[in-house]
Formats: C-alpha cells, structure tokens, sequence
C-alpha cells in the first residue's frame, strides 16, 4: 500500500499552490487585518475618552443614579439608588414585556393563522387583511399609532372609561382592581401550585401508562379539577379571603388599584400584534406542509375530525412550526428595545439611553447591553434547540 | 344496458332530441351555495361569519367617511381643518399632507438644490427597474450602475462641495484612463493578437473599430458618460455642499434602505462563503460576527455606531452623524443576508462543486462562474424579505436623532401650524400608505419570482 502510494504520489508542487499553506497565509492575513482593527480601535477609544476626561471600567456601576423611573418591579428612587439598580430595573421590565407578549402574540398567532385557513370566507380574508397590513408597517410606526393616537387621546382621570370588572382607562393608563389577600389568602396560592404540580405528574404518569398499556386518561378533565376546581374550593373553603381595592378618583387622580401606564399598554399592544402577524404565517406554512394524506389517512382509520387535528396533524406541524418560532420569539424580545421611542422604561430605555447619557461611558454601557440581548438570544435558542431536537422527526 | 334496450325494445321509451341543459341546483353551485358553503356551513361559522360582518359594518363606513367623504383636501393652514370653523364634521386633513409634501420628500434640503435629488431619485428608479424587470437588456450593465455608479453620484450630487468634486474628479481621470488603454487596445492589432490571444485576432479584425470596443469596456464608456454627466452639472449650475443634517424625509429613508442593500449583499455573501469555508479561523471570525449581530437588536446596534463609532477613530476623522447609523444598518443587515445566502450554498447539489472542480477551477473561479449565480438565484425572494425588513427597520434610525421620513411626520405633528384634531391620525394613515405600498410592492414582487423560479419543479 505504502509502496503504490509512493509511486503514483505526483511531484511536489511549489510552495506558493499548495492549498494547505495558501490556507495558512490567508487566515493570518485575517487576523492580522482583525487584529489590527481592533488594536486601533481600542487605542484611538482610549484616547480619545481621555481627551473627554470620561472615566472608564465599571466604577459607575455603583453611583448614585439620580433620576426615577416610573414603572419599576424592585424598589428604585432617584436618591440613594444606583446605576446597577438602574440596570436591573430595565432588564426585568424588557423582561417582563417581553414574556407576556410572547404568551399573547402566541395565542393571537396561532388564532388568526388558523382564521386564515378556514373555510369561512369572510373569516379567512379578514384574518390574510390582518396579516399583510400588521406584517408591511413598520413596527416604529405602529408603536406611534397606538401610543400618540390611541392611548393618548383618552379622556382624563376625571372622564375615565369604565370598563367591564372595574377597570379604568385614561390617559394615565389602564387602572385593574388591586387584589388584597386576607388570612388564608396564601393557601389558595399553594393550592394553585400543588394543582399544577400534580398535573404535571399525573400528566407524566399517563403518557407512561399509554405507551406501557395503551390505555388513555382524561388529561383534560383531571387538569381542569386540579387547577381550576381545587382553588376555587380553597377559596370557598377559607371564607372567601381575596377582596379587591376598586380604583376610585380622589381629587383630580384615581386612587387605588393597580396602575399600568400606558407605554406598557401600548409596547405591549404594538408588539403582541405585530409578532401575531408573523407567527400567523409561521402557523399557516406548518399546517400546510402537513400533507393531505395524513388527514385522509386518519380518516380512514376512522378518526373524526378533532383526534385527526389533535393526534396527527398538530404533532406534525409542530415541527416545521417550532423553529421559526422561537426565532420569531426572539424577534420580539429584541423589538421590546423600541420601547425607548415611546419611553417605556426598558433596558434601553433606562440603561443605554439615560444612564449612557448621564454617565458618558458609552464602551461600558453599549457593552453590557448587548451582552443582555445576546445572553437571552443564546439561552432561548438553546432551549428551543433542545424542545426541537425532542419533537423532530426520527429517521430509521 | 344494451340487452335491456333490445328486449323491452317495443315498450322502452328513446328520447330523440337533446335535452336543454339544465343550470345546476342552488343547493350546490350559484351564489346562494358559494354563502352556504363560504360562510354559514355550520353553527360556528354562522357565528364567525356574523361577528366578522360586524366588525366589518361597524369600521369600514367609519373610515370611509373619516378619509374620504368628510376629509378636507385643500387649505392653507389649520383653520381649513378645525369643524367649528368650517362648520361640518371634518375627517383627515389631507390639506395638511399636500402642504408638507415637499418637506416630507426632500427634509429641510435647500429648495434651489432640490434637483440634485431628483436626479438622484431618477438614478435610483432606472436602477431598480432594469435590475428587477426580468426582461430588461444588459443585466450585468444595470448590476454595475447600481451597485458602483448609483452610490458614487448619489454621493456626489447629494452631499456636493469640494471633497465631492475631487472624488468625482479622481473617477473620472481613472475611467478616462482605462478607456484610453481600452482604444489604444482595440485600435493596435499587434497588441490585440497579444491581449486576446492568436485565433480571434481574424475575427476581431473583421469587426468595424467602433464594434472592436466591446465586452467589458462598454462598462468603462457607460461609466465615462455618467461622470461626464455629473461634471457638467458640477460645472455649469453648480453643486455647492449641502450638510447632512439638512436631508431628510423619504430621501433619506431612501439612501438608508439603499445602501443598507447595496453593502449588505456584498458583505453577506463574503460572510456566508466565511462561515462555509474550510479555514477555521476565517469560519470562527464569519460565525462570531453573524451570531452577534444577529443576536442583539438593531437599536443597540445604532447606538453603537452612535455613540462608539465616533470613539472608534481619531477624532479628526469623526464620522459624519448621518455615516454612523448608515454603517450600523449595512452591518447589520449583512449579517441577515449572509444566511440567507448561507441557505442558498447549502441548496447547491455537491455535484455542482464537483463538477467546477473537475473542471479545474479554483476556487473564487469556482464560485464566481458556477456557484454564486445559481445560490443567489434561488435566494431571490429570501433576499427581497431581508429588504422588506430593512426598509422597514430604516424607520429606527429616528430614535438615533436622523430625519428619515417617519421623523419628519412627527416633526410636523407638533407644528401649531397644522395642530388639528385630526392631523395625527392623517399623518400616521399617509405614513402606513407608504410603507405599505413600498413593503406590499416588494413582496409581490418576491412571490412572483419565487413563481417564476420554481416554474421548472413543476410537472
């Protein structure tokens, strides 16, 4: 072997046409150029933040920050509180937004991409308006719409708009009946967690007793007692503890109950409805890959029309469904970062905008920020990489 | 059949004459059917089809007689659009629109130097044109005016000034150079035979000289025209220099969404053969920037370029404030593109590398010759949504302080001029009409090539 390799091994070519050098020589040039880059351009920031007298490192993490923010989900003042607790306070509210409009925008999606495919025509069109009008504006745009145009147009304090349930809406925001617990209150919270717990293990224990003996559960019927029925029993039980403070005006302001400020109402709005629009699509193309055969398949094996949806069709479509989903996830957690034009006070809006603005440090700040953003695209892209590897198809 | 007909042949009843046709029942065709079927086939649809109606009746009239019947079109100032004073229901303030409609186009760009854009604006449109009508002469022409000369007179005619004029005149002296070399070329036939080889010297020669200066030259003639063009304007009306922070409106939304895509398809398609390339440290670099720039939103993207770009570089070199967020974009939107090319590798048979191989290429020849045409090709509408996305994303730059067209509407929202009841939500509706029409346009456009192209896979 080594013999006959030997003899049919052709001349040595040159140096300069040898794939394996031209390659090393190439990468070099590469990094040199790179590196070269960023020497300089760490060199001339140097110098010129010296020329500014802006201090650099993370010394400012723990100045007094000065300045108030009005949504905030851990305590936070303009005295005595300090940039890190700034910072802190933005992430959790992009995070906030962020996960209740992907819970929301999933609903909305998968409802309007269902709409489109149905057979009722009007429904149909009305859901393929929606989704070529939401996905074909700019979603800066939209933010603007429901902010200046609709949000703050409204009445004030005085004039509010009741809605169902004691809610109030004015240009200060929408004002929710605040839920005060009385004694007992925290069991019904335990019995809310004990419920979901225990689904989640009978849920288990019958996905295994199914695949052992084929024989099916209620999952349904169990869940809704366990989470739904068991609090209410509590709450029935302990003498109804949870009482509710209404928001009523005093003077020229509304008292009591929850505040949600408007540039929460509206972020939250622009974006659930902007993301629905694409996870509309999203939902339409995976139940359209799902193809024909398999309901026509389930139907002669004499499934009606909600097992075939539920066992065949869904569970396949959900593959080509979850990638750009989460990608779509993804999406609208970095759209949150629009918050700043309308001045919900999100991690840019509090960190890169007015601690970047106060403190000058802009390497620093810009840095961190983007290390959120790319921390939280890693981490769910992560996970919904594992979720997709469990769900995707297995060839044999 | 036939045994029966001829048995009971004496009783059997034979129609002689054809039948009129018949229209077929309402129950299964005709309009009654298609609203059974479409819209009231079951409960629930009865229910969806009734809340839809509403929901129709209860907006569409409403926004009708708001944009259209009770809608003021002409006026001066507010008073036209303010009900008391005009004394009925008033809906849009269309007046408000047509009056700032210079603004909204051109920002704050000096009135007697308009023309300078609209130049541009015809540049802009011819390129578009001859690069997405399918049937249009002389792609790889219209592929080098929009992608070389459309930036270099755009730059020159828009900004103007002395640094401009030297640029233009620095292109000029080198394509004046190279069609100088070009027709000592052509007109030389010793050199001829030396420069494209012994056999087509005789057909060379047969063609009359004007013919000679063909093939890539007519880049070079079609480049001289453009730059002789623009030095005779530069000559006769002048083209003084006009400051960034004075442009604005739909010019800039323009310039933004073009450059995002004419650096951005350049740079992704390096990036996408980086990341498929065998070289580790070249693959490491392509991933690192892809995944970073495409994990984090594109405002933090602006505000770097913002804030840290200026940083970046000694400070007499300062970026331009209008350059910075147009780095931040192109940056970012190579970042999309090059995986929407990186898809389009990926679609490539093996046999196809095998086969340029085998042909002997190296490989950028590889690449260049067989490769990029058909990756790119399949891409087509992938590359137009990246667009569609962009152009829609230019509308963030506002936030980064630059008067795209966006930012102007609301720079006139808080103008006492027009300040009506009803001129924000005229400004907003004039705003969506144009993005959507320019998004809407696009994707059209996406779906019929996407049609065209796959018109081979279908049997």
């Amino acid at each position: 072997m080594s013999t006959t390799s030997a003899e049919i091994k052709p001349g040595k070519a040159s140096l300069l046409y040898d794939p394996k050098i031209r390659g090393y020589v190439y990468q070099f040039a590469l990094l040199a150029v790179v590196g070269f880059l960023i020497w300089s351009a760490a060199s001339n920031a140097i110098e010129n933040l010296r020329a500014q007298k802006i201090a650099s490192g993370f010394g400012f993490w723990h100045n007094a920050a000065g300045f108030d923010v009005n949504q905030k989900l851990i305590p936070f003042s303009a005295s005595g509180s300090t940039y890190g607790q700034a910072f802190w306070v933005g992430l959790l509210n992009t995070l906030l937004v962020a996960s209740i409009g992907i819970v929301l925008s999933t609903f909305l999606g998968f409802f309007v991409g269902v709409a489109r495919l149905s057979s009722n025509w009007i429904v149909s069109k009305l859901a393929m308006i929606y989704v070529e009008v939401i996905r074909n504006l700019p979603l800066l745009l939209q933010l603007f719409f429901w902010y200046n145009a609709v949000l703050k147009p409204l009445p004030n304090p005085r004039q509010s708009i009741e809605l169902p349930a004691g809610f109030l809406l004015n240009n200060r925001g929408l004002y929710v009946p605040d839920p005060q617990f009385g004694p007992g209150g925290n069991l019904i919270i335990w019995a809310l967690l004990i419920g979901l717990v225990a689904t989640f293990v009978f849920r288990f224990w019958a996905r295994k007793q199914q695949a052992a003996t084929g024989k099916q559960y209620p999952i349904g019927l169990v869940a809704f007692g366990l989470i739904i029925v068991l609090p209410l029993l509590v709450y029935f039980a302990t003498g109804r503890p949870i009482t509710f403070v209404y928001p009523e005006l005093a003077g020229f302001n509304l008292r009591g109950g929850i505040q949600i400020f408007p540039e929460f109402v509206a972020l939250l709005v622009g974006l659930t409805t902007y993301t629905a629009g694409f996870i509309a699509e999203v939902v339409r193309a995976g139940i359209l890959a799902v193809s024909k055969g398999q309901t026509e398949a389930a139907n002669a094996l004499g499934l009606r029309a909600g097992p075939t949806l539920k066992l065949v069709v869904i569970p396949q479509a959900m593959r080509v469904i979850i990638p750009p989903l989460t990608s779509n996830y993804l999406n609208l957690t970095k759209n949150s970062s629009l918050a700043v034009a309308i001045g919900y006070p999100d991690l840019v809006q509090v960190f890169t905008g007015t601690v970047l603005n106060q403190t000058g440090q802009a390497v620093e700040v810009v840095a961190i920020t983007m290390a959120v953003y790319l921390t939280i695209s890693l981490v769910t892209s992560f996970f919904m990489n594992i979720y997709n590897k469990r769900m995707a198809l297995v060839e044999r | 059949m036939t045994d029966a007909t001829t048995e009971m042949a004496p009783y059997a009843f034979v129609r002689r004459e054809t039948l009129e046709q018949q229209p077929a029942p309402l129950s299964v065709a005709g309009p009654l059917a298609w609203v059974r079927q479409h819209l009231l086939s079951s409960p629930l649809n009865i229910a969806l089809t009734l809340v839809c109606l509403y929901l129709v009746v209860d907006s569409v009239p409403g926004l009708i007689r708001f944009y259209f019947l009770d809608a003021v079109w002409t006026g001066t100032s507010r008073d036209a659009c303010l009900a008391d004073k005009v004394g009925r229901p008033v809906g849009a303030c269309w007046a408000y629109i047509a009056d700032r409609f210079q603004y909204f186009i051109y920002g704050s760009y000096p009135i007697s130097q308009r023309w300078r854009v609209n130049i541009v604006f015809v540049m802009f449109a011819l390129g578009v044109v001859w690069l997405l009508w399918t049937s249009a002469p002389k792609k790889k022409l219209g592929i080098f005016f929009f992608f070389v000369l459309l930036p270099i007179s755009a730059y020159v005619l828009l900004l103007g000034g002395p640094g401009a004029e030297r640029f233009l005149g620095f292109c000029l002296t080198v394509t004046l150079a190279l069609a100088a070399l070009y027709v000592v070329l052509s007109f030389v036939p010793q050199l001829v035979r030396f420069y494209i080889g012994e056999a087509a010297v005789g057909v060379v020669q047969q063609l009359p000289i004007w013919k000679r200066f063909f093939g890539p030259k007519q880049l070079v003639l079609f480049a001289l025209a453009i730059f002789v063009f623009l030095s005779l304007l530069a000559n006769s009306p002048g083209l003084p220099r006009v400051d960034t922070g004075l442009w604005g409106g739909m010019t800039v939304t323009f310039l933004i969404a073009a450059v995002g895509i004419v650096f951005s398809l350049p740079l992704g398609v390096v990036l996408a053969l980086g990341r498929r390339s065998r070289l580790p440290i070249i693959q490491l670099l392509s991933v690192i920037f892809i995944e970073f720039v495409r994990g984090v939103p594109l405002i933090t993207v602006l505000f770097m370029a913002n804030t840290m770009l200026p940083l970046f570089v000694p400070q007499e070199y300062s970026p331009d404030r209008l350059l910075r967020p147009l780095v931040g974009v192109a940056l970012f939107a190579a970042a999309y593109m090059a995986e929407v090319v990186r898809g389009g590798l990926q679609a490539m048979p093996k046999g196809q590398y095998e086969g340029a191989m085998s042909l002997g290429l190296g490989y950028w020849s590889m690449m260049r010759l067989i490769i990029l045409p058909q990756a790119l090709r399949i891409v087509i509408p992938g590359i137009v949504n990246t667009f569609i996305g962009l152009f829609k994303d230019t509308t963030l730059v506002t936030i980064v302080g630059i008067f795209d067209f966006l930012r102007t509407i609301e720079a006139t929202l808080v103008d006492p001029t027009w300040a009506t009841p009803t001129t924000r939500a005229t400004g907003y509706a004039f705003a969506a009409v144009f993005y959507f029409l320019c998004c809407w346009g696009m994707s059209r456009y996406s779906i019929a090539v996407e049609k065209r192209l796959a018109a081979g896979q279908k049997r």
